[in-house]
């Protein structure tokens, strides 16, 4: 049947293109950052890194302040992700588990402010800082950051909450917990999944904001990374090998954490979209 | 069960927050508490979100209402200015200029990431595990890189001198294109803007579609193929009212997301060239902080909100209407990441 032998090919074939178009732009920082010069400045591209250096990733981490950009970074990062997951905790515990008089509403203000223009409101926000005199410090971005993603974490963790059966909960009532020990003892172990797959979506956003760090932080030691590498560029001149040796470094947290947590975040992500 | 039975006054519909604790407080504290509780869990979240969305969303409001500029910003003066931002701003031919752009830039982005979306998300559910995961593996690599990290690659690839684009492009024959300054053009930087977009976007639709044809049940294609449909008409029919709900919140969140970009068009080429690759966003920005007409900006931040607000509702109600339909447990589909 050699209709079902093409209709076998095509779909296969058309994967591969499709794989490598999207996987190329990945490919492609990595193979520049471990690329001798000589290489990359060079008429025909080498597509397969035959000397590989770690010469760029040496010029990125030695740049100026790199490492404590990294350090804000991470701090901003984990801080905004860890806060927002202990009140958003309390938040979907409530809406999840409970039926109150305005939960609806609630429910929509979080909604409304997960799709909130944080970029377009940098002005008032910089006045705000400015006149809390709070420019250059890591304070309001924290802060800024976890309202950032809040609202998605509480939705999310909504639905995790809600996916623990209430009579586990109520039977521990039974046997004397207090509703705090249910909690602690039988909820939140069964909810850590959900926690990881919810910060994920966390610690992308905080990793990678850019506007409000723009407008906020201009004292070089006050940058966090994105900052950094969109300049990164203007001052190395045209290194493209340690400007992408510089990229990779700030993207292989984020990809290893996504590969590695995708598949739970995206079920517990779609489970809402699926249900149609 | 029983125990929950006798202990709780009825409250209705609510059991689970009438057990409370079961050591015996006084009584009337009890009653206090239990009413209260979901609002103090509530409480911080609400409050963080009033403090630093609500309060920002109102001071950007009334900023653009002042007549606020470097010299007013040195002196910490308020100047009110009535509305003579918002005339400023909206009889200004600049301004609806980029909010047409804008509008068409948002437009073509999101018909190109839905398109192609739908479609590789209809590949994935044909292919065979081997190959599906494969193409997962490049989609999901595509979805996680950090947009900056996403902006100077694409600055790369498209780099004028030793660029891999332009390599390609004189190699299959476009001899013109071997120095192609990208970021020369409007039309040209916009191509690399919308092409970044587009990657970045297209496997959330691909992926959450391709989850939703997994619940679609064979049994139904089977009986659309003892009544007769070819390909066409089993897609029309069973497969399309099935993913119709996820690609409208789809279609809905990338417009709202794209309309509201702001680091892959501002890293790219900062707006340029000669300003002609502004959206809204950006342009808000470049007025606001870049040419210190603080007041200005936010008016034009006011405005760009407003037209959020009236795409956000349209989505609002979409959703609404999906939590009415399963009130009990919620999760909703939402991109994270990007958000």
């Amino acid at each position: 049947m050699p209709r079902s032998l093409l209709g076998r090919i095509w779909p296969n074939a058309t994967a591969l293109v499709l794989f490598v178009a999207f996987i190329f732009p990945v490919y492609w920082m990595f193979n520049t950052a471990f690329k001798p010069n000589g290489q990359i400045i060079s008429e025909t591209p080498v597509w397969f890194p035959s000397s590989p250096t770690l010469e760029h990733f040496r010029t990125a981490v030695s740049a100026e302040n790199f490492w404590t950009l990294v350090r804000n970074s991470v701090t901003v990062t984990v801080l905004a992700v860890g806060f927002s997951l202990l009140v958003a905790l309390f938040a979907s515990f409530a809406l999840a588990r409970m039926r109150f008089k305005g939960r609806k509403g609630i429910i929509l203000v979080f909604m409304i402010a997960q799709m909130a223009p944080w970029e377009v409101m940098v002005i008032a926000i910089y006045m705000i800082v400015r006149d809390a005199e709070m420019l250059n410090s890591l304070v309001p971005l924290t802060l800024f950051y976890t309202v950032m993603v809040l609202p998605l974490t509480i939705i999310t963790l909504r639905g995790y909450v809600a996916a623990v059966p209430k009579d586990l909960e109520e039977s521990a009532m039974v046997d004397g917990c207090t509703r705090f020990q249910a909690f602690r003892r039988v909820i939140f172990p069964l909810l850590a999944p959900g926690l990881m797959a919810t910060s994920l979506f966390g610690v992308i956003t905080a990793w990678n904001e850019f506007p409000m760090v723009l407008i906020l932080n201009k004292d070089a030691e006050a940058q966090t990374l994105p900052l950094w590498l969109s300049k990164f560029q203007t001052a190395f001149g045209d290194d493209w090998g340690a400007t992408m040796a510089a990229a990779s470094l700030f993207a292989i947290p984020i990809l290893l954490l996504f590969l590695y947590l995708q598949r739970k975040a995206v079920a517990g992500l779609t489970s809402g979209a699926v249900k149609g | 069960m029983s125990v929950k039975a006798q202990e709780a006054p009825p409250r209705g519909k609510v059991p689970v927050q009438a057990v409370g604790t079961p050591g015996p407080p006084p009584p009337a504290k009890r009653v206090t508490r239990k009413g209260a509780l979901p609002y103090l869990l509530l409480l911080p979240a609400l409050a963080m979100t009033a403090v630093f969305l609500g309060y920002p969303l109102v001071t950007n409001g009334m900023l653009s209402f002042q007549n606020l500029n470097m010299t007013q910003l040195i002196q910490h003066v308020t100047e009110w200015n009535g509305v003579t931002n918002y005339t400023d701003t909206l009889s200004s031919e600049t301004f609806w200029r980029v909010t047409l752009r804008s509008v068409i830039f948002t437009a073509v982005n999101v018909v190109v990431i839905i398109v192609v979306g739908t479609l590789i998300g209809l590949l994935l559910a044909r292919l065979g595990s081997k190959m599906r995961l494969l193409l997962l593996v490049g989609l999901v690599l595509a979805w996680a890189m950090p947009i900056i990290a996403a902006t100077t690659v694409y600055q790369w690839l498209f780099a004028q001198r030793f660029g891999v684009v332009n390599w390609v492009l004189a190699e299959l024959g476009f001899d013109s294109m071997a120095d192609y300054n990208w970021t020369g053009t409007q039309l040209s930087t916009f191509f690399v803007i919308s092409l970044m977009i587009v990657w970045t976007s297209v496997p959330f639709v691909a992926i959450n579609l391709y989850a939703a044809t997994t619940t679609i049940s064979r049994e139904l294609y089977e009986a659309a193929a003892l009544d007769g449909a070819g390909a066409w008409e089993s897609f029309k029919s069973v497969t399309f009212p099935f993913l119709k709900p996820f690609l409208m919140v789809a279609t809905f969140l990338e417009v709202i997301w794209i309309f509201k970009a702001f680091p892959h068009v501002f890293a790219i080429n900062e707006g340029g060239p000669d300003r002609l690759t502004e959206t809204l966003p950006v342009y808000a920005f470049v007025e606001g902080v870049g040419n210190q007409h603080y007041g200005t900006g936010a008016a034009i931040s006011v405005l760009t909100i407003l037209i959020l607000l009236a795409l956000m509702s349209y989505y609002l109600r979409l959703v609404l209407r999906q939590e009415n339909a399963d009130d009990a447990d919620g999760s909703e589909q939402s991109k994270g990441g990007r958000a």
